[in-house]
């Protein structure tokens, strides 16, 4: 498992510190070692605190969802942060516009900028959206931009999450322990706040009422239930904004009206934030047989009565096939040259693409089009030679279905180890908010491989995150 | 030819359901050929005016009953006006490329037997001749049988079994032409009593895209293209998108259907009061 010789250490640690680490160098050093561990121990009680109200509402639920949490935070210099702020911004401005097009005139298809294959014959691609016009053109209202980053300015996205991106309550909550455990250290870092995410999301939510919306716009947070992986987010979300949080018997479609039921009778619903997928949204429209959301949904939101955010139908943009594409989008739709680069991907479906992958697969990262979560993935350097034999077999039966990318060399940020502190790789997952006007909360969140030299930042293997930290000045 | 059509559909639960909640397609979106005269639909005797209209271009609304149901009763009365224009479908909402229609869902999945059925037609110049071949063939390969197959049965199971209702010679006439390379769409309508054989009934029939021509019907079950005895209601890839009714019910147990269909050449002048008017008829 060879690393490549320059990985880039976003601290400089240990004796280049890079200017915006100065005051966590200068932490670290200052505070015994001993009194870290006390903190680590304090951090992990107040998180099991979280935890097992989460694991009251799971019913003795699994205590190893306990995400690792690690004190050291990610931090980054303004102005660096500026720059990836107008990158996202327009990003998700081509990404809104994108998905706006294939579902009214498909300018992009028609011009031959994207093969229209890719999009009309995508399980993603809704054509129950085809002709409907939401608030401001928007349907990915909360979008989730993986990044990676590779040097002092390299920055790359290595995906797009149009759908129903988690993990913001990690943002929010890492950064209320990390208050509560060293405020001292926040009165003199000047650290931009995220506490008020659910504030922005709220606002986000209201400007996209629908047509028909009487006054000022009731909004729901739709869970699939407790027994969904990210329902402590659900609960949070939904407390963080004062909304109510509903299942789907709550709700109920009559006159193509979308009413919440609650102890006061029948209360009309304007803006539904859902955190189930298309696919069981509305057993009218898609699979009869789901209860989790609601029978009439959809026609609601057709009758211009309901917004749903997202929108059914935004995962046409998330593709990782269609991904390739979305520098062009860019350019197509705003006239611009892309300020966020993508990852250089290989289109297996390309002859010649696929024959490079074959032979190079022991470099490269290798992703199924439609999977997600880090299975239906090839990590090249770091797989056996089962593993990618598995894989040139899967690849030759279905070159459409995969994309290659090489292995970045993704930054570190020093992390508490069984050892001590030593580098761990790190990527960002900012949350890009989308209505009237688009909104970011400074930062993101940092997702830190806990595993020496794994890439692999997922939470469902092995993965841990970081407060991060964008500085004020 | 006027026709007048009286559609009854009851759906029966074994013990009363908490809700239903249904999505109907039954208001004939506006294509040329036919001339929508007066167009109702009641459920449990309350006028429905379609709500809206679906991606496809399909009007559609949907209805809630709840509290202790034991049955609802969908009437649709239409009085329309037909003229035969030998399949060739006009007017009509085209939001989706045409090429959209190449690609096959679960009913309309080509296995092997769908491509040999497909294959004994080959190309030739004339492609509308070519799909009456295929249409032939299809109805060879399909008895009309009913009750063996169901709303969930696709082509390829239709044609394993050789038998199948309108439904079934919808989805294999559609698999098969995709097969052949021309995109094809599923429709249900009505067919009155005058084509040799057939009796007033809902119906389906597909749609193959020939160039030159754009949207041309063919009716497998019938071996000809829909003509004045037609009347075209909604049109989708497949059944699922294309159903009159699609409901879900909480509760209830089981759930039956009864379905009854009567169609009948008129007087051009509808009935002395007319039928009631419908709000939605004029939008979209």
């Amino acid at each position: 498992m060879s690393e490549p010789a320059t990985v880039f250490d976003e601290m400089g640690w240990p004796d280049q510190i890079r200017p915006p680490y100065a005051l966590v160098d200068a932490w670290l050093k200052s505070v015994p070692a001993e009194q870290l561990a006390l903190k680590r121990r304090e951090a992990e009680v107040l998180f099991r605190r979280i935890g097992i109200t989460f694991a009251v509402y799971t019913e003795g639920g699994d205590p190893e969802r306990l995400i690792p949490f690690d004190l050291i935070p990610r931090v980054m210099a303004q102005a660096e942060w500026q720059s990836l702020r107008k990158g996202l911004e327009q990003r998700v401005r081509a990404l809104n516009a994108f998905i706006h097009d294939v579902y009214h005139d498909r300018e992009i298809l028609k011009a031959g900028r994207i093969p229209e294959r890719l999009v009309l014959n995508n399980p993603q691609f809704r054509p129950e959206m085809v002709g409907l016009d939401l608030p401001h053109n928007v349907y990915t209202h909360i979008a989730g931009i993986d990044m990676v980053r590779t040097g002092p300015d390299e920055y790359y996205v290595l995906e797009d999450n149009c759908r129903t991106p988690s993990g913001v309550s990690y943002m929010v909550e890492n950064r209320e322990v990390m208050m509560r455990l060293f405020p001292e250290l926040f009165r003199r870092a000047g650290v931009a706040p995220v506490a008020h995410y659910g504030d922005e999301l709220l606002e986000t939510l209201r400007s996209v009422a629908p047509p028909n919306c009487q006054g000022e716009p009731t909004v729901v947070l739709l869970t699939p239930g407790i027994h969904n992986s990210a329902y402590y987010e659900h609960a949070f979300l939904a407390d963080e904004m004062g909304i109510d949080l509903v299942e789907g018997a709550d709700l109920l479609v009559r006159n193509e009206i979308c009413y919440m039921r609650s102890t006061s009778g029948l209360t009309r619903v304007d803006v539904i934030y859902r955190r189930i997928d298309d696919d069981y949204i509305d057993p009218l429209v898609f699979r009869p047989e789901s209860m989790l959301g609601a029978p009439g949904l959809h026609f609601a939101t057709r009758a211009g009565n309901l917004t749903l955010a997202n929108a059914i139908g935004a995962g046409i943009a998330d593709d990782k096939a269609v991904y390739i594409h979305v520098p062009e989008m860019v350019r197509f739709y705003l006239g611009e040259e892309p300020l966020l680069q993508n990852v250089p991907t290989h289109d297996c479906s390309k002859p010649d693409d696929l024959a490079y992958t074959l032979a190079h697969i022991d470099q490269l990262v290798v992703k199924a089009v439609h999977g997600s979560g880090g299975y239906g993935m090839l990590v090249g350097p770091h797989a056996s030679k089962a593993e990618i034999e598995t894989f040139v077999a899967q690849l030759k039966a279905r070159p459409h279905d995969y994309v290659a990318q090489p292995t970045l060399a993704l930054s570190t940020v020093p992390t508490f180890v069984e050892s001590g502190i030593a580098p761990r790789h790190v990527d960002l997952r900012p949350f890009v908010l989308s209505g009237e006007q688009i909104r970011i909360v400074p930062g993101g969140l940092t997702r830190v491989a806990l595993r020496d030299g794994s890439l692999v930042v997922n939470s469902s293997q092995g993965g841990g995150t970081k407060d991060t930290w964008v500085l004020e000045r | 030819m006027h026709l007048s059509i009286q559609h009854r559909t009851v759906y029966r639960y074994a013990e009363p359901a908490l809700r239903v909640t249904q999505a109907l397609r039954l208001w004939p979106a506006a294509c040329s050929g036919q001339r929508v005269i007066g167009w109702q639909v009641d459920v449990d005797g309350r006028a429905l005016p379609y709500a809206t209209t679906d991606g496809f271009g399909n009007p559609v609304a949907t209805h809630t009953a709840d509290g202790a149901v034991d049955q609802v009763r969908i009437d649709v009365h239409g009085h329309v006006e037909t003229e035969d224009l030998h399949g060739v479908v006009g007017g009509t909402l085209e939001r989706l490329p045409a090429r959209f229609f190449l690609f096959e869902t679960s009913l309309t999945h080509v296995d092997d037997s769908i491509r040999g059925l497909a294959a004994q037609v080959p190309p030739m110049k004339d492609a509308i001749e070519r799909m009456h071949r295929l249409c032939n063939h299809v109805r060879d390969r399909l008895d009309y049988v009913a009750g063996e197959t169901d709303s969930a049965t696709t082509a390829a199971e239709a044609l394993a079994n050789g038998s199948g209702v309108c439904q079934d010679h919808a989805h294999l006439m559609a698999a098969s032409a995709r097969a052949l390379g021309f995109p094809a769409r599923y429709v249900s309508g009505y067919l009155c009593a005058g084509v040799e054989g057939a009796e007033a009934a809902s119906h389906a029939w597909a749609e193959i895209h020939i160039d030159d021509f754009g949207w041309v019907g063919f009716d497998a079950a019938n071996r000809i293209c829909p003509n004045e005895y037609y009347v075209r209601i909604a049109c989708g890839r497949d059944y699922h998108d294309a159903a009159p009714v699609r409901g879900v019910h909480r509760g209830g147990r089981s759930e039956t259907l009864e379905v009854s269909v009567s169609i009948s050449e008129t007087a051009a002048m509808p009935p002395p009061g007319g039928l009631p008017g419908n709000r939605g008829q004029s939008a979209q």
